[in-house]
């Protein structure tokens, strides 16, 4: 009965704080506790796999082998991978969810706070139980972050089943994440708020939450045939048996492709929200940003083999993976375009949000026309598993996504903390990174077209004087990261106040609000805004 | 409570000490296997697992238990309601792609790996691994018949698998009466329903066992019996798995109308759990077209 009494008296005065003491985190059901912790876990991830970043670019500084062994260079290369992936990416654009879906459409909370508890607190323990492999007999995994049988099956160290346990944690932690958010942007929205009305973060979120609900599942399967092969005997991925390792590589990028999209989708969403904010002007093509994000989602299933193009898939099949990947450039551009179409003519203004905005723009559009020309079957022969495609995904992963969610989190700090970041010391920020992340990439394109291989800790004197422009951009970027710790804790600690329209052009429900935002938001259904009306 | 407040609970015990629970359960269950796979014994694997799974028992017992009281309490709203139809919806199609992933295996050995192998198609080239190896399905001679004997004979679908098609679908049917008996209020008759589909439940999970045990003991076909051995296991495994947690949970329904729980309008509960029994059923079909009959 207790427990009914306490929450029926809760009810009561709605507007108390936050607990006092560890038990306000461990315990919480909060959407704003739970989003931060989300972004700290999140940050903290992204600098224990910079740190692993790191050590492969000072192992690559020089041709040769000279700081670490090649086993650890490969334990180094999978976790670096994995931890970026699951632990950084991921896990931020959960937290970016969970602090502004609530505030964007009017709802109390999530729509299912414990579980939203939960989902967060599996992560901890999942990476916990990943990074130990590390320090056990035989060493971590080294397979790669894609983890292609046989390599993680009959030769891969004992660790690789507590990898294998920790992905399904990271699953369990994903799905439940998707399903909160999906359950609250479809049935908690304020009265007026139609569909069509969604602030964009939030379609691009609905969708993405859609492609984890079909993809972590997959995934799951896709480790547990591994599981059955390594202890039970199986045979799936041992053609010994009659299966394929080639099955592995169909499964695992049938989950795979898609995740690449749910680590870009949500990013287009923060850009959809920050450039009209700068440019001072309603986000050009609306309607065609949705239905482009959802076009985006539906062709991800559907061109799952680009990555398999040197694996030996019959030629109707290089064909049609060919041609299906090349059309989704096309709701790309459409994006692009939008995004440079709201500019134009706009009375723009470039703080820090707007900066790392507008280098997302330009840069990811260069990582996508790599991925273009990694889509072309033949060219891909040379290209598959060279640099050029580490400089591929890294352009639409680090100024994409990292920049992304950098540029969330300096838009949406003010409204968090209730103070004004350091404008000096966020464009300080912005330009180590936006130079660094140019220096250590751009030239991986040239040894990736020369060919130099991905994944072997050493190379070919030819290549040396590009890799080592490389790992200085590398350290360059990595070390302006401490500015970005520094600039987040500096704004949390005090600075200017925020007005509850911290940006002068700023729309939306979370704009109406005061700054920092209540512990508790939106108790009964807010009235929208006129913009909104 | 009025409709224009969501019920949002207060801090909650539950999910952290199921992280724990899960961390006990991954923990254990690998150690346990690699120990087991190193010849080792048991040991502190199996200790953290059996104690991972007990705590993770007694969570769901008191989180579900507080659920059910909130809602007997009148906390949530029609709107809340409609969040939990989501969630469950949602996590029905997760197990949906779930299975999908084995279904996808199953369909790329037969229709592609297999008929490679045995030197026919485009990439028929693969022959050049093993010669003499003919293609065939239900995979009876395993390329590297030493490594991966292949079963003596597999199971005739007519018998136990046609069986037991009739009584799952037949479970779903009495499931529905159950239902419709609520919606009347017809509360004697929701409890023999309900019961009769626990009974077919607990039928098609011992025949499950039995064949099994045919399986194994008298035709040779096991996990390592090459490819259709894997396919088989982990399609019917896992789906024996669901039927098995499906049954677990309409005990539950069952046990909760018997003390009074649901009525004609609240009942969501008894929905969810008649929902993911119905796509058991499906899942069931697929497999007895896929893996038995073609
Ligand atoms: C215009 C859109 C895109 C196209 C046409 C494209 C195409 C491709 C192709 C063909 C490959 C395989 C290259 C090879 O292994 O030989 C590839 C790799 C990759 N792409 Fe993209 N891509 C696009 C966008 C993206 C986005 C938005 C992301 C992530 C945010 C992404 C992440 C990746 C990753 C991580 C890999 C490498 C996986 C690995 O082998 O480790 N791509 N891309
Ligand atoms: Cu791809």
């Amino acid at each position: 009965m207790s427990t009914l009494d306490t929450t029926l008296h809760a009810d009561a005065h709605e507007h108390h704080g936050p607990a006092k003491g560890m038990g306000r985190w461990l315990f919480t059901t909060n959407h704003k506790d739970i989003g931060s912790m989300y972004l700290w876990f999140s940050l903290l991830m992204f600098f224990v796999g910079g740190c692993m970043a790191l050590m492969i670019r000072a192992e690559l500084f020089q041709p040769g082998l000279q700081l670490i062994e090649p086993g650890f260079f490969n334990q180094m290369t999978t976790m670096h991978g994995l931890i970026m992936v699951f632990g950084a990416v991921m896990p931020a654009f959960v937290g970016l969810a969970n602090w502004m879906v609530p505030m964007m459409i009017g709802a109390p909370d999530m729509a299912l706070p414990r579980m939203n508890n939960w989902s967060f607190w599996i992560l901890p323990f999942a990476f916990a139980m990943l990074i130990s492999t590390l320090f056990m007999e035989g060493g971590a995994p080294n397979f790669g972050w894609t983890f292609y049988a046989p390599l993680s099956t009959t030769y891969a160290p004992p660790s690789v089943t507590y990898f294998i346990f920790a992905i399904h944690m990271m699953g369990i932690s994903s799905i439940m994440g998707a399903i909160n958010i999906i359950a609250t942007i479809l049935n908690m929205r304020a009265p007026g708020m139609t569909m069509m009305k969604l602030p964009l973060f939030c379609w691009t979120w609905l969708i993405t939450a859609f492609l984890l609900i079909a993809v972590m599942p997959v995934l799951a399967g896709v480790v547990t045939m591994m599981l059955m092969d390594i202890h039970f005997g199986t045979s799936f991925f041992d053609a010994g048996g009659g299966g394929d390792p080639v099955l592995f590589q169909h499964v695992f990028w049938f989950f795979g492709h898609p995740e690449v999209y749910i680590m870009i989708l949500p990013a287009f969403g923060i850009i959809s929200q920050i450039i009209p904010t700068f440019a001072r002007k309603r986000l050009f093509g609306y309607a065609s940003m949705v239905y482009a994000t959802a076009s985006i989602a539906v062709l991800s299933f559907l061109v799952w083999a680009h990555h398999m193009f040197t694996v030996g898939i019959p030629l109707a099949g290089e064909l049609f993976f060919m041609y299906a990947t090349m059309l989704i450039a096309v709701p790309t551009g459409v994006k692009v375009f939008n995004w440079v179409a709201t500019m134009f003519r706009g009375s723009m203004t470039f703080e820090t949000p707007m900066l790392f905005a507008l280098a997302f723009v330009v840069l990811f559009t260069i990582g996508g026309f790599s991925g273009l020309m990694l889509a072309i079957a033949p060219v891909d022969f040379q290209y598959h598993d060279t640099y050029f495609v580490v400089a591929h995904f890294h352009y639409v992963l680090v100024p994409g996504a990292i920049f992304s969610i950098m540029a969330g989190v300096y838009y949406w700090l003010p409204k968090w903390t209730g103070h004004m970041l350091d404008e000096r010391m966020g464009k300080l920020h912005f330009w180590l990174s936006f130079i660094g992340v140019n220096i250590t990439f751009f030239p991986m394109h040239f040894i990736g077209l020369a060919g130099m291989p991905r994944r072997i800790p050493d190379y070919a004197l030819q290549f040396a004087d590009f890799n080592m422009v490389a790992s200085i951009g590398a350290f360059l970027f990595g070390l302006s990261q401490l500015i970005f710790l520094w600039n987040v804790i500096a704004c949390v600690r005090g600075g200017r106040k925020a007005e509850a329209r911290a940006w002068e052009g700023a729309e939306g429900l979370e704009w109406e609000i005061p700054s920092p935002a209540p512990y508790h938001t939106f108790a009964t259904p807010p009235q929208l805004p006129e913009s909104l009306r | 409570m009025s409709s224009s407040s969501y019920y949002v609970p207060e801090q909650s015990r539950w999910p952290i000490l199921a992280s724990v629970a899960l961390f006990l359960l991954a923990y254990g269950a690998g150690t346990l296997l690699n120990a087991l796979s190193a010849e080792q014994g048991g040991g502190l694997g199996l200790v953290l697992l059996l104690a991972g799974a007990l705590m993770m028992g007694l969570i769901l017992v008191g989180w579900f238990g507080n659920v059910i009281h909130e809602s007997r309490g009148g906390l949530y709203s029609a709107q809340m309601d409609r969040s939990f139809r989501w969630g469950m919806s949602w996590f029905i199609f997760s197990e949906v792609m779930f299975f999908a992933a084995f279904f996808g295996a199953l369909f790329y050995v037969r229709v592609l790996a297999v008929p490679w192998l045995g030197g026919e198609g485009d990439k028929g080239v693969s022959q050049m691994l093993w010669p003499d190896f003919v293609a065939q399905w239900p995979l009876m001679i395993t390329p590297d018949a030493e490594r991966f004997p292949g079963p003596a004979a597999v199971i005739s679908p007519w018998h136990i698998p046609l069986l037991n098609t009739c009584l799952l679908v037949t479970s779903s049917f009495t499931l529905t009466l159950a239902h419709k008996a609520l919606l009347r209020d017809a509360r004697m008759q929701v409890r023999r329903w309900l019961f009769v589909t626990i009974v077919l439940g607990v039928v098609f999970i011992g025949f499950q066992a039995y064949e099994y045990a045919e399986a194994y003991h008298e035709l040779g076909l096991t996990l390592q019996a090459g490819v259709y051995g894997a396919t088989f296991f982990i399609l019917t495994g896992f789906h024996g798995l669901h039927v098995t947690l499906g049954t677990l949970m309409l005990m539950i329904i069952l046990g909760r109308i018997v003390v009074g729980h649901f009525d004609s309008r609240q009942h969501f509960g008894f929905e969810a759990v008649a929902w993911y029994w119905h796509f058991v059923d499906v899942v069931w079909i697929g497999l007895f077209l896929f893996v038995y009959v073609l």
